[in-house]
């Protein structure tokens, strides 16, 4: 445990050494190197625990009352330290280079980049209520100083404020979630809230802010409201760590939650189930509708976090109705999903912000042809694209193979109940993963694909080598647990024991039935691989296989296509988003060709987030109009403030002094 | 054993650019033609083998290597399918998934081989394509299941092994709606009328055929190859839900399933005669028919 906490004091230090080099050229690599050696430390517990080694803890006291630095090492939070310690390298390298042009002093955003990592390590370790919440505001306020980075647009500010909103909702949720369950344990310590005993009713009213809470920072539909204003305002490779790690924290958070609250209800299952299609299918009906690349990026994680949900909730059910192939399938699938999604969602926004750097626009529909500048980015983007839709053989498909097993398997027992959530898992996940695979047919085609759209296409160059292997290595992570996903499975084990394990349930039969499955999967996927490279060595090795001539794309007799007229972004999700306009409500505006001789047209779609439109703005503006009277109090004269404080401790020490001693 | 099970495979290597040849003649006895030779995709694609290739000068790697990741996706589609009593030689629980998945990466690589072209007319048929894709998907696994639920194992291989004449007799309504379900979905997924014509001359109207309009030579000749191959294997899927092939020895099994095999291109070839295409806008309320239908048979076979 020691090492481990070693390892974040590295990371910590090292970012302040950083801070004040700021303006020097070195302090980015320094931070750097601090993240990798930090990392590399905290590494070493993480996989002794992930091995089999019995769960560390380290006790400290701590002046605050009822607080302990109390920490602590078992399997599911060394599962949840892999994505940060796999991305937070890679992504702080890819950060040297993306922030080389920058002519602001970097010191700020190096150490929060760095704190911000720790806050993260630190909050899987942290076995205390107190200490939890203290590190969980840490990791919110490093994580708001890094989306603001580019303060000086408007946007950006707006984003950052939109962001620091969203994540104390869910603060004060988790606030009242502590300090009711420590009421009823009698103590802040994790292991005396595992022990308490819970009335249902209680137990849910504490699932339910554990859901809010914690759902915010996930971004469970429709508390997601912040990650599409925070991940395009970020700087690319803080949007990476953000979306592919750090929203994680709040599925870490709600399964400890789980861990903590007893034996579970059959309607706690149903709410993760529902709130799981939920996200999923509005997360990629709203990213099928953007033409801001990193937005687009971010919607997606809210559907990858309604997959999690789903598979999470699937497992909760199989857990209730004491189904422990169920359980061990769905638990799996959505675990093992929040590791894959880190490594292809931080892939991807670190592809979009190699997309950035060359061509200065987020813009869909002014890109394309960017294979040909830029191939390393290009190769790596598609193979992101393929895993995210759940593609074999990359690793998505393995976590979504797996919650659609669940689905099935509990289709064979024939009960009605599990029919109804096959019906839900199996028929919305399909559904999920073909508007994915549309989505990111459009995303990497118009990017990547056809011709130039624009000047800023045109000038693309390919990005140097630290922002190019970081790309690499997490491209190959996405082949490789799609290759072993076998192996891939028992890392899962331990997180899935911590939840399913405290609920007596045996998980050793439904789990060694689900490795020979993948194994099979597995085998597919190296022959899938073996076999299409056969078929082009053959297709090179015909008579004139290699024979080729060049012209231009067939045009159907036209005359002179340009590359504006190819499809563009929108006009190829269009069939799709018109499917789903009762929810989108896109904007449309422009004015089209008339008369004669028609000038100028111009044409626009905008689709804003339903949620924000139609559900915060409305109710912000009811609790602001309720707020109004108190606002006489609040007039800006400084004495009077001190008096309030004074008033209310005087209060205070009365009620102390007058309540039980 | 295990060489017998590889029949199924070499059969759909073997025999699917026949079936193509069905569907045309039919057509042509419709139309009042004669129609080409059954063997002529047979001719098609050997002489396309032996061509050299033209690409667009917008295209990048994607269009060279689309061919044979397609090629490779519907030749493994094709171990996963059994037929009768045999397993299929690649057979384990949840196979169905990978089947659904591997046809939704050929699909994947064939919608971005179009869009390298950088045409208007292969971006708009990559969208349809999508579209459709995304809601005939979810029809793909209910229809799978009503099976399971059925047969209470999850295998592709367990699932088919077993129907046989007993269960059209006990439970015939539950494969009559998921083979109608499936046939719904074969006509999509192979482009045919009513969702896509596969021979207009006017790109505008088409979704399969105009994403491939940029390929030549031996490219072309995988795709072709490659789309004859997923009607195998989706024919192939409907004709041991409808034929009790388990009932028959092994020796009658094949001629039968071949039979099965021919029935579905004359049914196939009997639609597209008779029927005109649906209107783009149609084509959505088919698919959520089809998985209207998956999801009736869900509510019998739970009410029984």
């Amino acid at each position: 445990m020691e090492v481990f906490i070693s390892g974040c004091l590295i990371l910590v230090f090292s970012g302040a050494v950083a801070l004040l080099s700021g303006r020097s050229r070195g302090a980015p690599w320094l931070a750097a190197l601090g993240v990798w050696v930090g990392c590399g430390t905290a590494l070493v517990p993480v996989l002794a625990t992930l091995a089999g080694q019995a769960p560390e803890s380290l006790q400290i006291a701590w002046g605050m009352p009822g607080g302990s630095l109390s920490f602590g090492l078992d399997g599911l939070s060394a599962f949840f330290c892999l994505p940060i310690l796999l991305v937070s390298p890679l992504a702080a390298l890819y950060g040297c280079e993306y922030l080389a042009h920058e002519k602001k002093p970097l010191g700020s955003i190096l150490f929060f980049y760095n704190v911000l990592v720790a806050s993260m390590l630190l909050l899987m370790a942290a076995r205390n209520g107190l200490l939890f919440l203290v590190v969980w505001e840490i990791m919110a306020i490093s994580s708001f100083f890094l989306v603001i980075f580019d303060d000086e647009h408007a946007h950006v500010r707006e984003a950052g404020w939109t962001y620091l909103i969203a994540t104390h909702i869910g603060t004060a949720a988790l606030l009242v979630f502590f300090a009711l369950l420590g009421r009823q344990a009698g103590s802040l310590e994790f292991d005396a809230m595992a022990d308490a005993k819970l009335a249902p009713a209680m137990a849910s009213v504490l699932f339910g802010l554990a859901v809010v809470g914690f759902g915010s920072k996930a971004g469970f539909f429709p508390l997601h409201v912040w990650l599409p204003e925070a991940h395009p305002a970020a700087p690319s490779h803080v949007s990476a760590l953000m979306s592919g790690v750090m929203i994680k924290t709040g599925i870490y958070g709600l399964l400890r939650a789980l861990t903590m609250l007893g034996a579970p209800l059959e309607a706690w299952g149903w709410t993760l189930v529902i709130i799981g299609l939920l996200s999923g299918v509005l997360g990629v009906a709203f990213a099928l509708a953007q033409h801001d690349l990193k937005r687009l990026l971010a919607y997606h994680s809210v559907e990858n976090i309604g997959i999690i949900a789903l598979g999470i909730g699937t497992g909760v059910l199989g857990l209730t109705w004491n189904q422990p192939v169920l359980a061990v399938l769905g638990l799996g699938g959505g675990i093992l999903h929040v590791l894959n999604h880190a490594i292809f969602k931080s892939l991807l926004f670190l592809g979009a912000g190699a997309v950035v750097h060359s061509t200065h626009t987020r813009d869909i529909d002014h890109l394309g042809g960017l294979l040909k500048s830029m191939r390393w980015t290009g190769l790596t983007f598609l193979v992101a694209s393929a895993a995210i839709s759940g593609l074999p053989p990359f690793n998505g498909f393995v976590s979504e193979f797996l919650i659609y097993m669940a689905g099935f398997s509990g289709v064979r027992t024939g009960a009605s109940n599990t029919v109804v959530l096959a019906i839900g898992s199996v028929g919305g996940l399909a559904l999920i993963g073909g508007l994915a695979a549309a989505c990111f047919a459009k995303a990497f085609g118009i990017v990547f694909l056809g011709e130039p759209r624009s000047s800023h296409a045109t000038e693309a160059r390919e990005v140097g080598a630290a922002m190019r292997w970081p790309m690499a290595a997490l491209a190959a992570v996405c082949l490789g647990i799609g290759l072993f996903a076998p192996l891939a499975l028992r890392l899962v084990l331990p997180a899935v024991q911590a939840i399913a394990g405290a609920e007596n349930v045996l998980i050793d039969g439904p789990l060694d039935s689900a490795i020979s499955v993948l194994s099979g999967v597995a085998w597919v996927s190296v022959c899938l691989l073996a076999l299409a490279t056969g078929l082009f060595c053959i297709r090179r090795r015909l008579p004139r296989g290699e024979e080729e001539t060049t012209t231009g794309t067939w045009d159907c007799g036209y005359a002179h296509p340009t590359a504006r007229m190819q499809y563009t972004a929108s006009s190829f999700a269009q069939p799709l988003t018109d499917l789903f306009r009762m929810v989108l409500r896109t904007h449309r505006q422009g004015n089209v060709p008339q008369g004669f001789f028609p000038r100028r047209a111009t044409y626009g779609t905008e689709t804003p987030d339903a949620a924000r439109e139609r559900l915060f703005a409305p109710l912000f503006r009811i609790i602001d109009r309720c707020a109004a009277p108190i606002r006489r109090m609040q007039h800006g004269r400084v004495h009077e403030y001190l008096l309030y404080i004074a008033i209310v401790l005087i209060l205070l020490l009365i009620w102390k002094a007058g309540g039980p001693q | 054993m295990k060489t017998l099970h590889w029949i199924g495979p070499v059969m759909a290597w073997v025999l699917s650019p026949l079936m193509l040849g069905i569907i045309n003649r039919v057509k042509a006895v419709f139309a009042g033609r004669r129609g080409q030779p059954l063997c002529q995709l047979y001719y098609d694609l050997f002489k396309l083998l032996r061509k050299g290739s033209v690409y667009s000068r917008s295209t990048s790697l994607v269009i060279r290597v689309a061919p044979s990741v397609v090629l490779a996706c519907m030749m493994i589609c094709t171990m996963l399918v059994p037929w009768g009593k045999m397993e299929a030689p690649v057979a384990f629980a949840g196979d169905i998934i990978l089947l659904a998945y591997l046809l939704g990466l050929a699909r994947f690589a064939t919608v971005l081989a179009a869009l390298d072209t950088g045409s208007a007319f292969e971006g708009m048929g990559a969208s349809r394509e999508v579209e459709f894709a995304a809601l005939a998907e979810p029809s793909f696994f209910l229809g799978m299941l009503v099976l399971v639920l059925h047969c209470g194992s999850i295998g592709l291989s367990d699932v088919m092994a077993g129907f046989s004449s007993p269960t059209w007799q006990t439970s015939g309504i539950l494969l009559g709606l998921v083979a109608c379900s499936w046939f719904i979905l074969l006509l999509t997924e192979n482009s045919r009328i009513p969702i896509d014509d596969p021979n207009t001359h006017l790109e505008l109207t088409m979704i399969h055929e105009v994403m491939v309009l940029d390929y030549s030579g031996p490219d072309f000749a995988y795709i072709l190859y490659g789309a004859s191959l997923k009607l195998w294997v989706f024919a192939a899927l409907v004709v041991n839900l409808i034929v009790p092939l388990r009932s028959v020895p092994v020796w009658g099994q094949i001629p039968l399933f071949l039979l099965g095999m021919g029935v579905i291109a004359v049914l196939v070839g009997i639609v597209e005669s008779i029927l005109a295409r649906l209107r783009l806008q149609q084509v959505p309320k088919i698919l959520i028919g089809a998985a209207a239908l998956s999801i009736i048979a869900l509510t019998v076979e739970l009410m029984e």
